[in-house]
Parts: C-alpha cells; sequence; structure tokens
C-alpha cells in the first residue's frame, strides 16, 4: 500500500515537472490559433492572453509577415554550416587521429575554447573580429560582409569542434586492420578510406552533423552579436518580443512539430533495441530461475 | 602518415576564427583608438559597480543552480529506477524542450507572467515581470534540462548491484541513499553545476524580457557596452569580458579539482 503510493507520488511529480517544462510552448501554440487584433496598420499580438476568436491567419503570415526572411535565412545558415562543419570536422579527426601525441593534444586542447567559453565572449569576439575585417576590406575599397557570410564563419566556427570530439571515439574505437587488409587487397589508401574507415565511423559523423545542426538552429547568443537585429529567427523574436506588437506565436508551432517529430524518429530506434534487450533478458532469467 | 594533411583546413581555421579572435579580447582591453592604455582597463577594474553587479549575478546563477539540482535530482532519479524502455521515451520527452527555441520559451513566459497569470488571480492592474522570482523562474524552467541529463546519464549507469549490496548489508533506504548513490553521483552533479551556472551568469536576455531592466546582470553590462550604440565602447566590454573569463577559469578549476578528489576516493 506505502509502496503504490510511493510509486504513485513518483508520477505526480513527473507529471508536475513536464507540465511546468511544456506548459509554456503549449500556452504559445493555443494562442498561434487566437484571432489578433489590428492596431494602427500592423497586426498586434500584444494581447498574448485574452482570446478573441479562432483563426488560421496566424499561419498565413508565417509566409507573408515579417518572421519569413529570418525563418529562411536560419535555415540555410543551419544546413550550409552544419554541412561544411561536418565535413571540415571529420577531415579534421581523421587528421588528428594520426598526428603525434604532443600535437594533436595542442589541437584538441584549443578546439576545447569555444565549447568551454560562455556563448557570450564567443560572440563579442567574433563581433571584433567582423567589425576589424569589414574596416579592412572598407580601406581596401571591397564590399563589407554581409549578415549571410558573418553568420555562417560563427556557426562552422562554433560547431567544427561538436563534430570533432563525436567522430574522435569513434575512429579510436575502429581498428587499423580492415583498413591494412583493404590496402592489401589492393585498394588504394583514398580508396580504403572512403571504402573501410569512412564506413565505420558513419554514426560520429552522423550525430554529429544533427549536433551541428539543432547547435545553429538554436543558437541566439552568437547570432546576436554577429548580426544584425532581425537576422535569425532567435534574434528576430528577440527583438520583436521587445516591441509593442510582440512574436507571431504560430512560430512556437512550426519549430516545435518538427523538433518532437525528428527527436521521436531518432530516439525511437534506440527504445525499440532497448525493449527487445530488456525481453531478451527476461527469458534468460526465466530459464535461470526455472533451473 | 599522410593523413595528417586533412587536418589542415582546420587548423588554418581554428587560428583564424577560434585563437584569433580571443586576442581581440586582450587588445581592445588594453588599448583605446589603437594606442596602448591601461586607463579604460583600470577605469572599469577598479569600478565598485561592476562587481556589486557581478555579484548580483553570481547569487541569482547560484540560486538558479541550486533550485535546478533540487528540482532535477528527483527526476533523474526516478528516471533511472524505471524500466529503460519506458525511462528512454520519458527522458526524451524531459530533453526536447532543451532544443525549442530559448528565446521563444522566454517569449512564452513573459506573456504568461504579463497576462495569464494575473488574469487567472483577477489582479487587473498588475503584471508578475519585473520581479527577481519571476526571473529566477524563467531561469530555472530554461536550465532544468541541462541539469536533468547529465544526472540522468550518470544515474542510470550506476550499478544496481551496489544499492542490493547496502540493503543486504543493513542500510536503510535513507542510508543506502546518502552513503551509496549520492557519492557516485558526483561526477554528474559536477557536471550538471557546470551546463547551468556559467550560462545563468551571462543569460542576458531574460533579465531583458522578464526583468523588464529592473535586474542587471552582468551579461547586461557587456550587451550593452557591444551592441547598444549610445553606450558602445569595445574597451569595457572588453575588460568586463576579461573578468568574466577569469571567473569561469576559477569555477572550472574548483570543478575539476571536486571531481579529481571524488574520482581518487573511489579508487579506495
Amino acid at each position: 500500500m506505502v509502496k503504490k503510493i510511493a510509486s504513485g507520488l513518483k508520477y505526480v511529480y513527473l507529471g508536475l515537472m513536464l507540465f511546468f517544462l511544456y506548459m509554456p510552448i503549449i500556452y504559445l501554440i493555443v494562442f498561434s490559433f487566437n484571432d489578433f487584433p489590428t492596431v494602427g496598420r500592423r497586426i498586434s499580438y500584444a494581447n498574448l492572453g485574452k482570446w478573441s476568436g479562432f483563426s488560421l491567419d496566424n499561419y498565413l503570415r508565417l509566409f507573408t509577415g515579417d518572421s519569413v526572411e529570418p525563418l529562411l535565412l536560419t535555415l540555410r545558415v543551419a544546413v550550409v554550416s552544419s554541412v561544411l562543419a561536418t565535413l571540415v570536422g571529420t577531415a579534421a579527426a581523421i587528421g588528428i587521429n594520426s598526428m603525434k601525441k604532443r600535437s594533436r593534444s595542442l589541437v584538441l586542447n584549443v578546439s576545447q575554447l569555444p565549447m568551454v567559453n560562455p556563448d557570450l565572449v564567443t560572440g563579442i569576439t567574433f563581433m571584433m573580429l567582423f567589425a576589424f575585417v569589414n574596416s579592412l576590406l572598407v580601406k581596401l575599397g571591397m564590399s563589407q560582409m554581409g549578415d549571410y557570410v558573418k553568420l555562417l564563419i560563427a556557426h562552422i566556427s562554433f560547431s567544427i569542434p561538436y563534430v570533432i570530439f563525436s567522430v574522435m571515439p569513434r575512429l579510436k574505437q575502429s581498428s587499423n586492420l580492415l583498413y591494412e587488409a583493404a590496402m592489401d587487397l589492393g585498394c588504394s589508401p583514398t580508396r580504403a578510406l572512403w571504402k573501410v574507415v569512412i564506413p565505420d565511423i558513419m554514426p560520429g559523423i552522423t550525430s554529429g552533423f544533427i549536433m551541428a545542426l539543432t547547435m545553429s538552429l538554436d543558437d541566439f547568443v552568437v547570432s546576436y552579436f554577429v548580426s544584425s537585429l532581425s537576422s535569425t529567427l532567435s534574434v528576430h523574436i528577440y527583438s520583436a518580443a521587445q516591441k509593442p506588437y510582440g512574436v507571431n506565436p504560430a512560430l512556437a508551432t512550426i519549430i516545435f512539430i518538427p523538433l518532437v517529430a525528428m527527436l521521436l524518429i531518432v530516439n525511437l530506434r534506440r527504445i525499440r533495441k532497448e525493449r527487445e534487450y530488456e525481453i531478451q533478458n527476461k527469458k534468460v532469467k526465466m530459464k535461470n530461475g526455472g533451473r | 602518415m599522410k593523413r595528417r594533411i586533412f587536418a589542415y583546413p582546420y587548423i588554418v581555421w581554428m587560428i583564424l576564427f577560434i585563437v584569433a579572435p580571443m586576442f581581440f579580447i586582450l587588445y581592445y582591453a588594453f588599448t583605446v583608438n589603437g594606442s596602448f592604455t591601461l586607463t579604460k582597463f583600470w577605469a572599469t577594474i577598479s569600478d565598485p559597480q561592476n562587481y556589486e553587479v557581478l555579484w548580483t549575478s553570481v547569487v541569482i546563477a547560484f540560486k538558479t543552480t541550486l533550485i535546478c539540482l533540487l528540482l532535477g535530482y528527483p527526476i533523474a532519479y526516478i528516471l533511472s529506477n524505471m524500466r529503460k524502455s519506458v525511462a528512454a521515451f520519458i527522458s526524451v520527452l524531459f530533453f526536447v524542450p532543451m532544443w525549442m527555441n530559448f528565446v521563444l520559451r522566454t517569449y512564452a513566459w513573459q506573456a504568461i507572467l504579463e497576462y495569464a497569470l494575473p488574469a487567472l488571480f483577477g489582479w487587473t492592474d498588475k503584471t508578475l515581470t519585473g520581479t527577481e522570482a519571476a526571473v529566477l523562474t524563467v531561469l530555472v524552467y530554461n536550465f532544468l534540462p541541462f541539469m536533468v541529463m547529465p544526472l540522468y546519464n550518470t544515474l542510470s549507469k550506476l550499478d544496481k548491484s551496489l544499492i542490493e549490496a547496502s540493503r543486504d548489508l543493513g542500510a536503510g533506504s535513507f542510508h543506502t541513499f546518502t552513503r551509496v548513490v549520492l557519492p557516485l553521483s558526483i561526477p554528474g552533479i559536477v557536471s550538471g553545476i557546470t551546463m547551468v551556472f556559467i550560462p545563468a551568469i551571462t543569460a542576458f536576455s531574460v533579465p531583458v524580457l522578464i526583468g523588464n531592466g529592473n535586474y542587471d546582470l552582468y551579461g547586461n553590462k557587456i550587451d550593452r557596452a557591444f551592441k547598444i550604440l549610445a553606450e558602445s565602447d569595445y574597451s569595457t566590454g572588453s575588460t568586463l569580458a576579461l573578468i568574466l573569463l577569469v571567473c569561469v577559469l576559477i569555477s572550472t578549476v574548483i570543478m575539476n579539482r571536486f571531481d579529481k578528489e571524488q574520482a581518487g576516493g573511489q579508487l579506495w
């Protein structure tokens, strides 16, 4: 009886915490169907708490309003920066792995810098670097770097270390024997690398890529310091939230639904594997018990 | 042997975009208009107001970390004792908000604290934003998953036979927890604290959106030195960032020592 109450309390606690975590997201999603009034010449999302009728207009406005460009820029920067970071980072991991011990640990230690540094510091250092480069470019009579290029450089830089550190453990695990066997059977080193090593470390590359993608999509601080006031989605939301007409809550839905779908797909396979493992364990236990 | 070449593009990139930018902090901290001077550096470093703000931020970050730990430890502990397949599913639910846009979640809280909760209690002319409790709630909300994740990872890998052994040797569930589970989960606690404490000191968007400008934290000072044109001052901002980096360094050293002592203790 006491045990039942205790386990019941556990679920109540988890439920309360999940409610705390999801309530604001659900709140935005509910109000994304609200019919917001027009104040002056533009729509005002300011009274995000007063229900004034059902409407799907907010979703149409995603494609016409001022959040279109930030949304597209965010997606472009995320895809391009994570692909480039994965390419450079994977190559770097392969290279670093065959370095001598001292230079390897030097490179790896420096690579940890962006992961240890507070976002704020990373942001301001890039801001000062780009201001310096842009002033040089002006002196040389060339055009300055735009938001897209600056964002791309910054996002690639903070993503590469995550790719390297998710590929490195895989490389350490993969044995050199297969690579040597491929060479013995007549593969050129490049071909052996491509046919044997790359497939072997593929899980590390994939998880590095996903990490780079989510880091870029989610970044606010670095993008905020690097670019102008309504560049990426996070920066746009931050500056709109301080203005009287607020932010379109439909953004919450179109970020949330793909995110949940992606995470569930990635994790479902793992969960299914664990369940199979559990069932097998149970069978073994039953056999042992039968003895 | 030749494989080393693959790392060269990255090493060039690393020098240009990871190492070089760091020197700009040093450069601007010790120069004004391109000439070396210590005046700005000294003016910033000797201004007691900066340390007051830093102290306020450290206190708020400490409270955030403590509340996250107190709320997050039970979550991780309950999850780690569930059946693996169920726990895997529920833990994903706890980590999803981590990847949801940080600013958008903070904006949602702004709306809730400004309209929904006051309306719920029938207050017509009162908002809940602009108080320390509001800033603290939203900081805890934003950082809770970052505390739960490392704790869950450590607790779920904990060898269950140790708990059984402790029970067999006559310890009650309270003693088993304080003497076995808690000490073994210290690595998770340490990485949870580092994942919450430093980001909480530098979180400048929450005080702006939730604190209504009443709560000036350290991140806001740096933000204003760089982004607000009227107050734009790279020298002051860089010196403030240097002070922050020293704090980060000190807390990392303390945390590492804590972690190592624990690892050493386990050997015995």
